[in-house]
């Protein structure tokens, strides 16, 4: 019987096949429980078939997945029983009321009549669903509709919740309310979103899994994912003069400090320079007062380049490209679908 | 098996508050008096052998070509269409009982169509005030006709409605499957290749396989337990096969 201390989820080496091209090809990853992992990666990525897999409902050619210690491909009920889900496109019926869908997916999942109700209350209060309770749903907003395939997620309170895409269509302000909603969730349940938005997913997980071409191509907190991918703070500064002299000034800071690259001179002589540099904390003042005391420079502007997700996410995913566009395509291996 | 019940209970509920099933129920019934009309014309013009009921029953295949595909096209070729199958199989719910429930609506709302039909005998009896229009026997063997062999009939369309995610394909299919399984058996019969000596076999099958046969036995009140069997067995493999159609989609999508 699997207690409480075993991973929300393990994934092994996933492998998905479509019609012989892999769309999956060996994915490993480990959620803990009470972690939110989001799921990053560009169209065709091979996210939502992970996500599928994830929930049984498509077959894996290949790796194992367990739910809080139930094999997905032999205890497809007791993981059904501990997920909530909401696929992509977040597929609803037209014809059904926003209170009576809500009930009839309570039932399928088990929930009992009487804790039913009252459940049903909370979650569309939760989701800010209240007034659109008894519209029928093939007549509400995008907003509401992503809301409502929230709630239906949440409704059972399972200890497992797989989002694909839940905030897409949304406007800012329900965004807001979803990004909360998702942060309550932390540490009572494992929660697993897909997302392009990549602040909100910087914002709300506490983990990212950038996947590209089926693969994993990095993981790790968004912290942590900066540093390893980027490696380096970025300086840029807008400078004319004679730079020649600039190698030896910013060797006199700090050793790692170097040019990565150097603009062409605008009609006034300045030029941009990008500097590099494996130190985390600023050097901004110490670079500042170099240059200011060198009079053959003369500077315009300094600003320290904050790297986001997405230049993490676009590093991490041109960098894996370029690693399957450098290896000589082995003959056994099917290409790679570029998205 | 719990589920099934909720399923159920939810497909019974969607189509009692759709406006297409009463629609559908008001014209069936209007096509049905139009018949009944007809053949009640034709017993005041002459004395007719056999009894009304009969006669009304026997034209049982144009509502089932039109009805059937009618009440079954929608069951899951919209779950595949609108990808709500995909929240419904991730609950603890199994394929079959998916599969079971829709069929369950779907023939429920069948049998409730033919009841309905059961007025037209009854407005009959009030006004004629001739008890031998109405003779109880081929009338309740004609229902029961209608009620075991909607089993088989619902099922295909259930079947059919699995194979595509295009409801018109799925109604066409189900049109075809029942149209060959109602009057192509019977041209099947009269081909003279099967009355030769080898393909006696062949032939006796196919004449057990008669539907419209069957209808003349349970109009006169028999109830052959082998064409029980042809209905309830006809009916389980086509929803074994539809349960396999919709697993075998999931596998190979």
């Amino acid at each position: 019987m699997p207690d409480a201390s075993t991973p929300a989820i393990e994934a092994s080496h996933l492998v998905k096949h479509y019609a012989g091209v892999a769309a999956v090809n060996d994915i490993s990853f480990t959620v803990a429980r009470g972690e939110i992992l989001g799921f990053l990666g560009p169209n065709g990525a091979g996210k939502s078939t992970t996500m599928r897999i994830l929930t049984g409902y498509l077959p894996a050619s290949g790796g194992s997945v367990r739910i809080c210690g139930h094999n997905v491909a032999t205890e497809g009920e007791a993981v059904r029983r501990a997920i909530g889900y909401m696929p992509e496109n977040n597929p609803l019926p037209e014809d059904m009321r926003v209170g009576e869908y809500l009930y009839f997916r309570g039932r399928l999942k088990e929930m009992p009549r009487r804790k039913l109700s009252p459940r049903i209350d909370e979650v569309l209060e939760l989701c800010d669903l209240k007034r659109v309770r008894h519209r029928i749903i093939g007549k509400l907003s995008k907003g509401f509709r992503q809301r409502v395939g929230i709630a239906e997620a949440i409704l059972a309170e399972p200890p497992v919740i797989i989002m694909d895409e839940p905030t897409i269509g949304l406007d800012p302000h329900q965004i807001l309310i979803v990004r909360d909603l998702i942060a309550r969730l932390r540490g009572h349940m494992t929660v697993i979103i897909s997302s392009h938005i990549l602040p909100e997913i910087e914002v709300t997980c506490d983990r990212v899994l950038i996947i590209n071409a089926g693969r994993v191509v990095a993981q790790g907190a968004p912290a942590e994912l900066r540093r390893t991918i980027l490696g380096q703070s970025l300086y840029e500064l807008e400078l004319a003069g004679d730079t020649d002299r600039l190698p030896t000034l910013l060797a006199g800071i700090d050793s790692t400090l170097a040019i990565a690259e150097t603009g062409a001179p605008d009609s006034h002589g300045f030029r941009t320079v990008r500097l590099s540099t494996s130190r985390d904390d600023e050097l901004g003042e110490q670079l500042l007062r170099a240059i200011a005391a060198e009079p053959r420079l003369r500077l315009r502007a300094i600003s320290r380049a904050h790297s986001t997700l997405e230049d993490v996410f676009l590093a991490a995913t041109r960098r894996s490209w370029d690693v399957i566009d450098e290896a000589p395509a082995a003959p056994s291996e099917p290409p790679a679908p570029q998205p | 098996m719990r589920h099934f019940f909720t399923i159920l209970g939810h497909e019974v509920r969607m189509l009692l508050v759709s406006p297409s099933t009463y629609v559908a129920g008001v014209l069936f019934l209007a096509v049905m008096g139009f018949i009944f009309t007809g053949i009640l014309k034709s017993y005041s013009a002459a004395a007719q052998e056999i009894s009304p009921a009969q006669v009304f029953f026997q034209l049982f295949w144009l509502p089932v070509l039109f009805l059937v595909p009618l009440l079954t096209m929608k069951c899951l070729a919209e779950e595949r269409r609108l990808g709500t199958i995909e929240t419904l199989l991730t609950t603890p719910v199994t394929t079959t009982e998916v599969v079971l429930g829709k069929f369950g609506a779907a023939y429920i709302l069948y049998l409730l169509l033919w009841a309905s039909t059961g007025v037209f005998f009854y407005i009959l009896s009030r006004f004629a005030g001739d008890a031998r229009f109405i003779d109880a026997a081929p009338l309740l063997g004609g229902y029961l006709f209608i009620a075991i062999s909607g089993l088989l009939f619902i099922a295909v369309g259930v079947f059919s409605s699995s194979l595509s995610r295009n409801q018109a394909v799925a109604g066409i299919v189900t049109f075809t499957l029942l149209f060959g399984l109602i009057v192509g058996i019977r041209y099947l019969a009269d081909i003279q290749a099967l009355q030769t000596g080898v393909l006696q076999p062949m032939k006796a099958a196919i004449d057990y396989a008669q539907i419209f046969n069957h209808l003349d036995d349970f109009s006169r009140g028999i109830v052959d337990t082998r064409q029980l069997l042809f209905y309830l067995s006809g009916a389980s493999l086509a929803l074994i096969f539809s349960i396999f159609s919709v697993e075998a989609k999931l596998l190979h999508s």
